[in-house]
């Protein structure tokens, strides 16, 4: 590892990534060091068994879950820019005040926003912006394995949706979602901060 | 012609002026200390030496980031994301608590906002993982000299990279011949004498600095010795301090041959690889050998692949079901002077001897611990965690509960299990006691 020094210049695009992300330099570079650490045969990307073979990964309930979130519209390489693009997500949000942001620029991908539609997408299974009593029931069963009988994940299933639903159609829409989050302080538990 | 022949004459002399010369030093300073096992603690001053040069180095590169006004990329063993140890319940008890405005009292129910946690989870061991840096060099945090530890190229001046350069002459040009001459011939193994004299000699081809501590605890016959492995010269390291019987797969290559110089003069224990997996076959040979008091004590190493000595891995248990007293030993490398763990998957067996011939030195401290043995009521998984806790503590090394197995395959699911089972609990509870079949 230590043959391959990992400084600014080596980083491709490093500077469209940072404006794109809001990663400082530093940053940038200790996870572009991870990404090479990740890529096991030196490929220049990553691929799924690269991911799944983190093993405090393939632990966590929704790990292939999390996965998917890298590689959307059935990709199978993860270049290092998709790579930050989604850990973008988890940045912690800046102190300086929101309200003056221009309205012209796109949302900066930590937003609150960004954040819960990270989130939203972990349970909207087939992405067609609803989550389904059947996605819920899945994803719960994906978080319980075998220890919960089917009747009681249904009931649970029923009970959310229900909750959440609010035009009576029986699946919980992003803006219904955000409604019932709407109290969550979101910033700060989708949030990673890495040491400079 | 004829005025080439002074010049010839003179040339010839020289060389064998200093090939003299040279096999003088080997002698004098390897080949009869090796012998006898005494030292002239020249090394010791060669290694706070370059500990002065290596210090002066990180400052000159600290000042010409300054200078640009750059922070230097320090490298951080300890994990580069801000981490808080808290509990699977107390994350989601935390997260719940802080979106919903009713009381919440103790009844197990599930929230949209669970998800969190196993998201943020996910992510952090995407960004740094306790496992996937034990299979890759140590980094460290200054600057020792060699090309293959900078990650900060920028910021060398002139002075450095001068010598830089006169390091790069020095490792090549005289460290490295000197480890070659003096390697021994295999052919020449007769009897466990030579063995060891022949290790001794390994280890100052290697220029390799040992401090042996606790050596009344050495490993007796009938026993087992088991140490955190490293890299192959934790072997020539531990037997060149006593007399020991190997235990291993029949590698081929260098090391096949090696392999087959050491058995004619000792009774050593090679497996083939389709062996290895026929564990009863294993245990029933380590057993016969560790009964026969007069074999020497095996050393094994229950990690069962090299890991990078930060930190010490999961013990196969096979070592310590077979009831024999257990001798372990912590290595622990001083990664400034040169590393030595081997990264099988990057470099083969003659590189990595390469690299390690043209390090400064390889500086390693060696602890011979108490002897310990199973308890009544232990099995063989709980004494294989105490061993490998008191190693990890005598070394300073992390101790991990993860297989270094993983290394190169994937990780069990019963692990996944039981973080199910932990939620499981929260959104229904533990009135149900469901047997699983």
């Amino acid at each position: 590892m230590g043959a391959r020094a990992s400084h600014a210049a080596a980083v491709p695009g490093a500077e469209r990534i940072r404006r794109e992300t809001g990663f400082s330099q530093a940053c940038l570079l200790r996870l572009h060091h991870r990404f090479q650490a990740l890529d096991r045969n030196n490929k220049g990307y990553l691929s799924r068994v690269d991911l799944q073979q983190i093993g405090a990964l393939a632990v966590n309930p929704l790990g292939d879950r999390i996965i998917d979130s890298f590689f959307p519209d059935g990709n199978h390489q993860l270049d290092f820019p998709g790579f930050v693009r989604v850990l973008a997500h988890f940045r912690p949000v800046d102190e300086e005040d929101p309200g003056v942001r221009d309205p012209k620029q796109p949302e900066p991908l930590n937003s609150r926003m960004n954040k819960l539609r990270f989130a939203f997408q972990l349970y909207d299974l087939d992405r067609d912006g609803k989550i389904s009593r059947n996605e819920m029931l899945q994803v719960l069963r994906l978080m319980v394995g075998v220890q919960v009988t089917e009747e009681q994940l249904e009931s649970i299933a029923d009970r959310t949706v229900q909750e959440a639903d609010e035009d009576g159609d029986g699946a919980v829409s992003f803006l219904e979602f955000t409604k019932s989050l709407e109290k969550m302080n979101i910033e700060q538990k989708m949030s990673i901060r890495i040491l400079k | 012609m004829f005025l080439l022949l002074p010049f010839d004459s003179l040339i010839v002399n020289l060389l064998g002026i200093s090939l003299t010369v040279l096999f003088t030093l080997l002698l004098v300073f390897i080949i009869v200390p090796a012998i006898f096992g005494v030292s002239f603690g020249i090394r010791k001053l060669y290694m706070k030496t370059l500990l002065k040069i290596f210090a002066w180095a990180t400052l000159r590169m600290e000042r010409g980031a300054k200078e640009k006004n750059h922070q230097l990329y320090k490298p951080y063993t300890n994990g580069i994301i801000a981490k808080d140890p808290t509990s699977l319940e107390e994350e989601i008890k935390e997260i719940r608590r802080s979106g919903s405005s009713k009381a919440l009292d103790n009844t197990p129910e599930f929230e949209l906002s669970d998800i969190f946690y196993f998201c943020r989870k996910g992510m952090e061991t995407i960004m740094d993982d306790e496992v996937t840096k034990r299979f890759s060099a140590e980094e460290l945090e200054s600057w020792n000299l060699l090309s293959r530890t900078n990650y900060n190229f920028q910021y060398i001046s002139l002075r450095l990279t001068v010598l830089w350069g006169l390091g790069v002459l020095i490792r090549y040009c005289f460290l490295l011949p000197l480890s070659v001459c003096v390697l021994p011939k295999p052919k020449e193994f007769l009897s466990k004498h030579v063995h060891l004299m022949c290790y001794r000699i390994c280890v100052r081809a290697l220029t390799a600095i040992i401090t042996y501590h606790d050596r009344k605890n050495r490993p007796r016959n009938g026993g087992i010795c088991v140490a955190n492995h490293t890299s192959p010269i934790d072997v020539i390291i531990l037997a060149s301090d006593g007399y020991y019987a190997m235990v291993g797969q029949v590698h081929g290559g260098l090391m096949g041959v090696i392999q087959r110089a050491m058995v004619k003069a000792c009774p050593h224990v090679w497996f083939e690889r389709s062996e290895v997996k026929d564990r009863h076959l294993v245990a029933k040979r380590l057993t016969e050998h560790v009964q026969d008091k007069s074999k020497l004590p095996i050393l094994i190493f229950p990690e069962g692949t090299c890991i990078n000595n930060t930190s010490v891995m999961m013990f196969k248990k096979g070592s310590f079901e077979i009831g024999a007293t257990v001798y372990p030993v912590a290595i622990k490398y001083d990664p400034q002077f040169g590393d030595a763990f081997w990264n099988s998957s990057k470099y083969g067996m003659v590189t990595y001897l390469l690299r390690m011939m043209t390090s400064w030195a390889i500086v390693c401290s060696v602890w011979y611990l108490p002897p310990m043995t199973r308890e009544k009521d232990e099995d063989a998984v709980q004494f294989a965690n105490r061993v490998k806790s008191a190693i990890a503590r005598q070394g300073g090394l992390v101790d991990l509960l993860w297989d270094g197995g993983l290394k190169r395959e994937k990780v069990k699911d019963t692990f996944k299990e039981e973080q199910q089972k932990l939620y499981s609990k929260m959104i229904v509870g533990n009135h149900e006691d469901r047997s699983r079949s």
